[in-house]
């Protein structure tokens, strides 16, 4: 429930929208954004690696004009990083300006007590504060996508965090009171599915799986990102990555990797996909060694 | 009936199928289908989906429930383009033709030739909407039999047999390749593309089906043959191929959350280094004063594991995943050793290294050492093999694992010997893929080994195993 209105008229609008930026969203994506702006709940979105989730969100920042902050996740992420914390260098010193102007007026303990209590007020204020994106996002008053990426990769406790945060867009800071969103940021959540998730997380958010794209989606994505690309090309490339990924490789190859694979053949003046164009770009898309192997080996490459 | 309350037993029809929906994921769904409308089928089945199926693993549950609740508006009432003719409430294989039964045998002939010759051109354009159209006339046209006065019954087979696209792949190929693109990389694709398509068409027609039979019999009828068992629910000495590839996928995040239960016990307990940051930040309300110092969590060992397996015939689909399982658990312990037996035992630590699981399977397969005698499991023979072969396998440090159903023909259990070897383990665990209720029974020698390891566990799916892991070590 963003408070001021909604970011879409319609499905259609969403698909125009994120088009204009260059993402291409099929219907399952389209709907499901329009939905959860809509419905005013955080979108999870999971898929292997590369599949377009990240940019999913970074693009919906653009589409609606809104400023993205990110919340990157990883082992050991704590509340400290995610949320906020004191900034404990800049209170020291702090404590020891202040002990040393009261130490020359010593002697009345009452006095003591009294100025502690002021220091003590005065380092758990605004200024000392380091605010971290999830409060940064709750506290913006303008148009905010709030990407929290790669949520698998946390531990479960950071879950529950969010949970909090989630349901009710506050967070209550014991030495400043609570801070409630004025404006709801839309919220994206990426996992790679690493693990799964709390349940309890994903009955709050709306959820879709993204995974590789159709073949025809998928051209149509390398050739808004490499629009010189003739389209014969982008289609063989196509064929040929989604051949690869049909095997059982240590790693699949993403659209990223399909992109890059066409910005490679374009600059190196291949104009077919034959067996001497892939084996010498083949690099590209397979990163491991083996993998690569095993492609050479199942596609017959060279054997002719 | 109305489309809201469609939705309930649509809802009502997914928690049957072990798909989880909660009653506020149901107020979200009725909430984004007043946000959407009806009119958009892919839309709908888009927002159901985005607020009532949150695992891939319910997807396929979720599709096949979803086509039988919402069937596509068309067959009855709209005129199919080359069909021509009224619209009506047949289907249009039966208008023109009437029932094929009073077809004659040439004519049924002619009309499958012509429909097999639209299939060919529809699956060489890839032309999705002209391949659904074809599923729903050539279920009409092949698939139904009479059963008994008003009853009809729809069979896949019937059709699969009638248009058999497999036998256009030849065609197809020819149809798609020049000359000299024979045998290299573009008949590989070309032939993987074929394949999609037919295994897309094959969809169709299934989902065709039980859209007639659940107009003939009702949904409820046909829904429980519908949905598969979800894939964590597939029995493992039971598992297909196809389910095996399922698995695999499965088993990967298990191995890890394994491999994390069991290092995180060992991280409970004494304190590790101090952790200077956050000491001093908790002395601040302290007035600095560190009146409680913070310690960082140790950095967690990486504790041993050794893996017992039985890879004879009767388990051969559960000795599949308990590869898969060791595979994807070398990663995550500093020593990982793997033995498996049939007979007798062989180590094969040494293919787990580096290789695909397939060509670790036939490499396993081939090149150990797992027959003594008969072929025949025999885990007193094979234990004693491997007490003596490795006697510093099992030590203090490690997780021994143990992997079978213990049916041992009847054969002496060396019952002493693995006693001595979980007692040299830390732990040890019996994983048998056989329901308990037959344990003991016939052959199976549970009785003399499960008081032996620290616990014995029925582990016949992902979902047991899941259990198994989560109970294994509360975190
Ligand atoms: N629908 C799309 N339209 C346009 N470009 C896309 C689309 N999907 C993916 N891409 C391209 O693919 C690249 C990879 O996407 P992205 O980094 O978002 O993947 P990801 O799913 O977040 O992967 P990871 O799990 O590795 O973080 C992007 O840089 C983008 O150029
Ligand atoms: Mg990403």
């Amino acid at each position: 429930m963003s408070l001021q209105g909604y970011a879409f008229a319609d499905v259609a609008d969403v698909r125009e929208r994120l088009r204009e930026t260059g993402y291409l969203a099929d219907e399952a994506i389209a709907t499901t954004v329009f939905l959860a702006d809509r419905l005013g709940k955080p979108l999870l979105v999971e898929g292997p690696a590369g599949v377009g989730k990240t940019e999913l969100a970074k693009s919906l920042a653009a589409a609606v004009g809104a400023e993205l902050i990110r919340l990157q996740c990883y082992e050991g992420l704590d509340e400290a990083r995610a949320l906020y914390e004191w900034n404990y260098k800049k209170q020291l010193l702090r404590i020891q300006s202040a002990s040393g102007a009261t130490g020359e007026a010593a002697g009345d303990a009452a006095a003591g007590t009294a100025s502690w209590q002021q220091t003590h007020d005065d380092i758990f204020s605004e200024e000392f504060l380091l605010s971290r994106p999830l409060l940064t996002a709750i506290r913006r008053d303008d148009p905010t996508v709030l990407l929290i990426d790669e949520t698998d990769k946390a531990d479960v406790e950071v879950e529950g965090l969010l949970l909090e945060v989630l349901s009710d867009f506050q967070v209550t800071i014991p030495e400043l009171g609570t801070v409630k969103a004025t404006r709801r940021p839309f919220v994206i959540l990426t996992s790679n599915a690493t693990r799964e998730l709390s349940e309890a997380l994903k009955r709050r958010c709306l959820y879709l799986n993204l995974d590789y794209p159709s073949a025809a989606r998928e051209k149509e994505i390398v050739l808004a990102r490499v629009p010189e690309l003739p389209e014969k090309m982008a289609e063989s490339l196509v064929r040929i990555v989604r051949a690869l990924r049909a095997m059982e490789l240590k790693k699949a190859p993403s659209i990223a990797e399909t992109i890059d694979w066409g910005q490679t053949v374009l600059a190196l003046g291949f104009d077919t996909m034959d067996d001497a164009a892939v084996t010498s770009t083949l690099g590209v898309v397979l990163k491991h060694a083996s993998d690569q192997a095993r492609a050479i080996s199942q596609l017959k490459l060279g054997a002719n | 009936m109305n489309l809201l309350d469609r939705t309930v037993e649509f809802t009502a029809a997914l928690r049957r199928a072990n798909v989880p929906v909660s009653s506020a994921e149901t107020v979200d769904a009725a909430r984004a289908v007043g946000a959407i409308g009806w009119a958009d089928r892919d839309a709908l089945r888009a927002a159901f989906a985005a607020t009532m199926c949150k695992r891939p693993l319910y997807r396929s549950a979720f599709d096949s429930l979803f086509d039988l609740y919402f069937p596509p508006r068309i067959g009855d009432g709209v005129v199919l383009p080359d069909e021509g003719g009224p619209a009506g409430e047949q289907q249009p294989g039966e208008q023109r033709n009437g029932d094929p039964s009073e077809l004659t045998p040439q004519e049924i002939e002619a009309l499958r030739r012509a429909m097999r010759d639209q299939l060919r051109d529809a699956l060489l354009d890839g032309d999705d909407e002209k391949l659904r159209d074809l599923a729903r006339r050539s279920v009409s046209a092949f698939g139904a039999a009479q059963n008994g006065p008003g009853q009809r019954s729809y069979f896949i087979y019937r059709v699969l047999r009638a248009m058999s696209p497999e036998t256009l792949i030849a065609d197809l190929l020819a149809a798609m390749l020049g000359d000299d693109d024979r045998g290299g990389l573009e008949e590989r694709i070309a032939r993987q593309t074929i394949a999609d398509r037919i295994r897309a068409f094959e969809e169709m027609i299934s989902s065709e089906v039980r859209r007639r039979m659940a107009e003939e019999r009702g949904i409820e009828a046909v829904e429980r043959t519908a949905v598969k068992p979800l894939a964590d629910q597939v029995d493992f000495l039971r598992a297909s191929q196809r389910d095996l590839v399922e698995l695999r996928r499965q088993v990967y995040p298990l191995a890890r959350r394994l491999a994390t239960r069991l290092t995180a016990r060992r991280r409970l307990g004494r304190a590790g280094r101090l952790d200077f940051r956050r000491t001093v930040r908790a002395s601040l309300a302290t007035g600095g004063v560190p009146i409680e110092t913070k310690h960082r969590p140790h950095k967690p060992h990486k504790p041993e594991l050794v893996v017992l397996c039985d890879v004879s015939g009767s388990v051969s689909s559960f000795a599949h995943f308990t590869l898969m399982l060791t595979h994807a658990l070398r990663e995550q312990f500093s020593k990982v050793r793997a033995f498996a037996f049939i007979d007798t035992t062989d180590e094969v630590t040494r293919f787990l290294r580096g290789l695909e699981l397939g060509d670790m399977m036939a490499r396993i397969a081939s090149e150990a050492d797992l027959v003594w005698f008969d072929g025949h499991s025999d885990y007193g023979h094979a234990i004693e093999v491997f007490a003596e072969k490795y006697p510093d396998a099992v030590g203090p440090r490690t997780s021994l694992l143990v992997l079978g159903d213990a049916r041992n023909n009847y054969r002496a259990t060396s019952a002493a010997v693995f006693r001595r070897l979980c007692g040299q383990a830390r732990h040890s665990y019996w994983l048998n893929p056989e329901p308990r209720s037959y344990w003991g029974s016939g052959d199976s020698a549970t009785t003399a080994y499960a008081d032996l390891v620290d616990e014995m566990v029925e582990c016949r799916n992902v979902e047991q195993l899941q259990h198994f892991i989560e109970r294994l070590l509360p975190t």
